[in-house]
């Protein structure tokens, strides 16, 4: 009967530990967004900030999907590969626009859906889009106003 | 001999002394290595080391991870508040406890739990003539006592971090979200972001894995060359801690250098 007991401790001790790896692994490591995916869609920026794969792509602040690869294309610009619900209707003049969490927090891509009727299909691209916003040039910029405010008006 | 050529032949009968015990672990490990794939397969054996070392560590596993994470949670925040980042307490904790503090911290643990008593039991029965008991009934003791042993720590190093790092996790959230207020949302989406696994878990459980084997060959290394005299049980028992402790943390320096992470 002892034997037994001990024998319950290892193997509960084995399934508890094995639980966890996979807790980290899937449920921490894996992706972020676990909701439907399907529709694959493309964005050419000339600037992501700091836009990593994995990172939530919303519609309305609602998690639709997430970025699958960024890479960079011919031309010397960011590609990025967005994975979002292929239940949606998203028309074909939807931007794309790179926000950040709080001031310093994460990037993610928010799409705002236009009026168009015609709607974005597989492997599309999405035309309309505005670059990640960099805090750092932002400051610099309004540093270089500061010094001259007489051109401040010409930006 | 004058004074200062006494100091250099020291140190060489020291380094030639180092030299030759990491020779004969070598050739230790080898022969663990060959009775491992040697039939019977010892599964009793191996359960029963298991429960040793897996079981009985659990309670100190879980507690000190739960106290390191909360830790990480209360140092994080007081540091991230000041530039108001402490949404990011997630990736914080996520990253140090799973990177570093879950494996490292788990081996040592280990290291006092279950490797020292491994240790201490093996050259207790070297200075009780066990050992030769057995190989006089033509059974290998490399077989039957140590090969059970290293299996069990193997096995149990990895599953303990990743509890660990589970319970560290759970301490964070416990006292950023719970104590100190930080968004709930915002530490599990920033723990989720950060953690990727093929570059965060898998290296986890990788240098949990190798921790596992080096400690334990270390521990039924020194067990099983112990002297055999009381004195020798007590010196083994403490060279086990002492090296293991040690040999962890300069391996994981290598480990993180090579893995990049």
């Amino acid at each position: 009967m002892e034997t037994r007991a001990r024998d319950l401790g290892v193997g509960l001790f084995l399934l508890v530990g094995a639980a966890a790896i996979a807790f980290l692994s899937v449920s921490i490591g894996g992706s972020t967004y676990r909701g439907p995916g399907g529709l694959e869609l493309a964005v050419t920026f000339d600037q992501i900030g700091g836009l990593k794969p994995r990172a939530p792509v919303v519609v309305g602040g609602v998690k639709i999907g997430q970025v699958r690869s960024i890479t960079l294309d011919a031309d010397l610009r960011a590609r990025v590969l967005l994975d979002v619900d292929q239940k949606l209707s998203l028309p074909k003049d939807t931007s794309a626009t790179i926000l950040t969490a709080g001031i310093l927090g994460d990037q993610y891509i928010e799409l705002t859906p236009g009026g168009e009727e015609l709607l974005l299909g597989q492997g599309d691209e999405i035309e309309f889009k505005q670059d990640a916003f960099i805090l750092e040039r932002m400051i610099g910029r309004l540093i270089q106003n500061l010094d001259s405010p007489e051109t401040e008006n010409s930006e | 001999m004058s004074a200062p050529l006494d100091g250099v032949a020291r140190l060489g009968a020291r380094t030639l002394r180092f030299v030759e015990e990491t020779g004969e672990m070598a050739r230790f490990a080898v022969q663990v290595g060959a009775a491992l794939l040697r039939r019977p397969v010892r599964l009793r054996r191996c359960l029963d080391e298991l429960y040793d070392v897996g079981v009985l560590s659990l309670a100190i596993i879980g507690v000190s991870g739960l106290a390191v994470g909360m830790v990480l949670g209360l140092q994080g925040y007081n540091t991230l508040v000041r530039f108001g980042a402490e949404e990011s307490l997630g990736t914080v904790v996520g990253l140090s406890l799973i990177r570093e503090l879950g494996p490292v911290l788990s081996a040592l643990l280990v290291t006092g739990r279950a490797a020292s008593a491994a240790a201490a039991e093996i050259a207790s029965m070297v200075v009780t003539e066990q050992l030769d008991g057995l190989r006089m009934m033509s059974v290998d003791p490399v077989h039957y006592v140590v090969a059970p042993k290293v299996v069990a720590f193997v096995v149990s190093m990895p599953l303990l971090s990743a509890l660990f790092s589970v319970l560290g996790l759970l301490g964070g959230y416990l006292v950023g979200v719970m104590f100190l207020g930080v968004d709930g949302g915002g530490y599990v989406s920033s723990l989720e972001g950060s953690i990727d696994v093929f570059e965060d878990v898998v290296p986890s459980l990788v240098k949990s894995l190798v921790f596992g084997v080096l400690v334990a060959l270390i521990a039924t290394f020194r067990g099983f060359h112990a002297a055999p005299h009381s004195a020798g049980v007590a010196a083994a028992t403490t060279s086990t801690v002492v090296v293991a402790s040690v040999t962890t943390l300069i391996v994981d320096y290598f480990l993180t250098a090579l893995m990049g992470v």
